[in-house]
């Protein structure tokens, strides 16, 4: 009797300092998918909508239903250095006397979540994962100037990206098709930035950041607005003079079609 | 609907760039001005980069020039060696003004200097012409003819040596100013990114004395050559000059521009004169108002190699 009695109170010990061994779930992860990895921008663009398909995968049924999963999808454009400028009064005249410049800007910035920013997750946690247009870091070149003014710099930066849809944001835009599937939807500005954009998507359960994952989309000119480009870069002199040539003949066209005498 | 622009990198509306094409047009026929003025703070205003707005402002009025030139042409009211002569001087005052564009650039403060320059030019010019349209208006209405070449009154260009005929202008005068107005006109266009037929044709009517109907299809003539040279400068410096845009701007420009055309040759010179001086007045004061008023927000954003006029 005494030795099963041990081993009974043993196993009870090790059942109770680690509960339900067998039941633990693995961790969740989180899976994007597009439907495309490269956008073709052609003369007819005015902005877009970009639907990203994800998946949480392992998750708790019961935390599903509940709804205590929540997804944020960021799109990032290229980074590109920006000169912020700053007008003043100079003998009556608004003129601009300051100015700071950044790198590493990334050109553009869209994101869409499950519920509104403060009911997700803890805005020390969003400063971490550097996630929403706020938390976007933004350092200047030249970092002698003082905290303040720099300050300044940085939220008129971003205060001018929000205005011109460059940085975007969608409270609800990513949505539950089902238990562990979701879409979300993503502004593409009509002047969106060409070149390699990257999306982020970040799991949280219960306010707790558990994953991230991240896919690539290149967005380019279509051939035709491609080909504009590379002839005014490469062959700039006879760019120009195309230019020229064609104003002309559409001024000769012109007065044909529309003459008035 | 909507049109991307492969050089400006953004979308707009095509049916904009239409109207505001064809309202420069218009405007650009029944005066003889290039419309520089005019269209490269429209596109700004439109949220055109500065640095786009001003090449492809040069390409586009090279179209409504040529059209306008073309009408002229045909009407015998274009003085070819006018024109030529003011060209001449215009290649070296655009070229020096190319070298101070760089020079200003490299010091700063250049969107400063145009703005001041664009006002202070425009302002003049157009308050100019307005007092002198407002009096011929008047003494036309008092029964006298209004003339502005008055027989017997020379004024000093008219003393300088070097006198060369021009006949379609029915003019005898020295070719000094003539090389020295072209080349002034050269500098300041290739510094504030206009053809400069806002300057040549006051210029011509007063100082000249050139009559005003053969003012505006010599001044369109000379306004073809400085633009299409404006616009091969930016095109190999900058890669600024958008063709997607300027043609739009163009095809409405043209059609516009015959219009006004038509429309000028019903109105009497000094009335003319009276209306394109009312247009020039309010670009200053537009422009001014950018400059003395408390601008919606202080700060601005562009590109680390300019981006900003």
């Amino acid at each position: 009797m005494r030795p099963v009695a041990a081993l009974a109170a043993i196993a009870l010990a090790w059942l109770s300092a680690t509960p339900a061994p067998a039941v633990e779930l693995p961790q969740e992860t989180i899976q994007i998918g597009l439907s495309t990895d490269r956008i073709a921008i052609t003369a007819d663009f005015t902005g877009a909508d970009l639907t990203i398909f994800g998946a949480i995968e392992n998750s708790d049924p019961l935390l599903a239903r509940q709804g205590r999963y929540d997804v944020i999808v960021a799109l990032e454009g290229p980074t590109r250095p920006v000169v912020v400028r700053r007008k003043a009064r100079v003998l009556g005249m608004w003129i601009n006397v300051d100015s700071e410049t950044f790198d590493n800007v990334p050109s553009s910035y869209s994101v869409a979540t499950t519920r509104p920013w403060q009911d997700m997750a803890d805005p020390e946690k969003y400063r971490q994962l550097s996630l929403g247009a706020n938390n976007l870091h933004i350092a200047p070149v030249d970092t002698t100037e003082s905290p303040a003014t720099i300050a300044g710099f940085v939220a008129a930066l971003r205060e001018l990206k929000q205005k011109t849809g460059l940085y975007s944001e969608r409270i609800g835009g990513v949505q539950f098709l089902s238990a562990n599937l979701f879409r979300a939807k993503l502004l593409l500005a009509p002047d969106v930035p060409v070149g390699t954009h990257r999306a982020r998507a970040f799991l949280f359960r219960n306010g707790v950041f558990i994953k991230e994952t991240s896919a690539q989309l290149a967005i380019y000119k279509s051939g035709f607005e491609q080909a504009i480009y590379r002839f005014a870069m490469r062959h700039s002199l006879w760019f120009g003079i195309f230019a020229v040539v064609l104003a002309m003949i559409t001024g000769w066209l012109g007065r044909i079609i529309f003459r008035k005498d | 609907m909507g049109i991307y622009l492969p050089i400006a990198e953004l979308s707009v509306n095509i049916f904009v760039l239409l109207a505001m094409g064809a309202a420069v047009g218009f405007l650009s026929g029944m005066f003889g001005v290039g419309g520089g003025f005019l269209i490269t703070p429209l596109l700004i205003f439109y949220n055109i980069p500065p640095a786009i707005a001003v090449a492809t402002g040069a390409n586009q009025v090279i179209a409504s020039s040529f059209s306008g030139a073309l009408a002229h042409f045909k009407r015998g009211t274009l003085d070819f060696k006018l024109g030529g002569m003011l060209l001449v001087g215009g290649v070296f005052g655009s070229t020096l003004g190319i070298y101070v564009f760089s020079l200003l650039r490299a010091i700063g403060q250049l969107d400063l200097f145009i703005s001041l320059l664009y006002v202070v030019l425009l302002g003049s010019v157009g308050g100019m012409m307005m007092v002198e349209s407002v009096n011929a208006l008047r003494q036309s209405k008092g029964g006298a003819a209004p003339t502005l070449k008055k027989p017997g009154q020379h004024n000093w260009i008219h003393r300088l040596p070097l006198k060369m005929r021009f006949r379609a202008s029915k003019l005898f005068v020295s070719i000094i100013p003539v090389l020295g107005l072209g080349a002034a006109i050269g500098f300041l266009s290739s510094i504030m990114g206009v053809g400069g037929g806002f300057i040549m044709v006051p210029a011509l009517i007063y100082l000249l004395k050139v009559p005003t109907n053969v003012v505006i299809g010599t001044s369109l003539f000379q306004i073809i050559f400085v633009s299409a040279y404006t616009t091969i400068v930016h095109a190999t410096t900058n890669q600024t000059v958008d063709i997607v845009l300027a043609f739009v701007l163009m095809v409405g420009g043209v059609a516009g521009a015959q219009y006004g055309a038509k429309a000028g040759q019903r109105l009497r010179g000094e009335q003319l004169r009276a209306l394109l001086a009312l247009l020039v007045l309010a670009v200053a004061l537009r422009l001014a108002f950018d400059l003395f008023v408390q601008p919606a927000n202080v700060y601005s954003l562009s590109g680390v190699d300019g981006g900003h006029l």
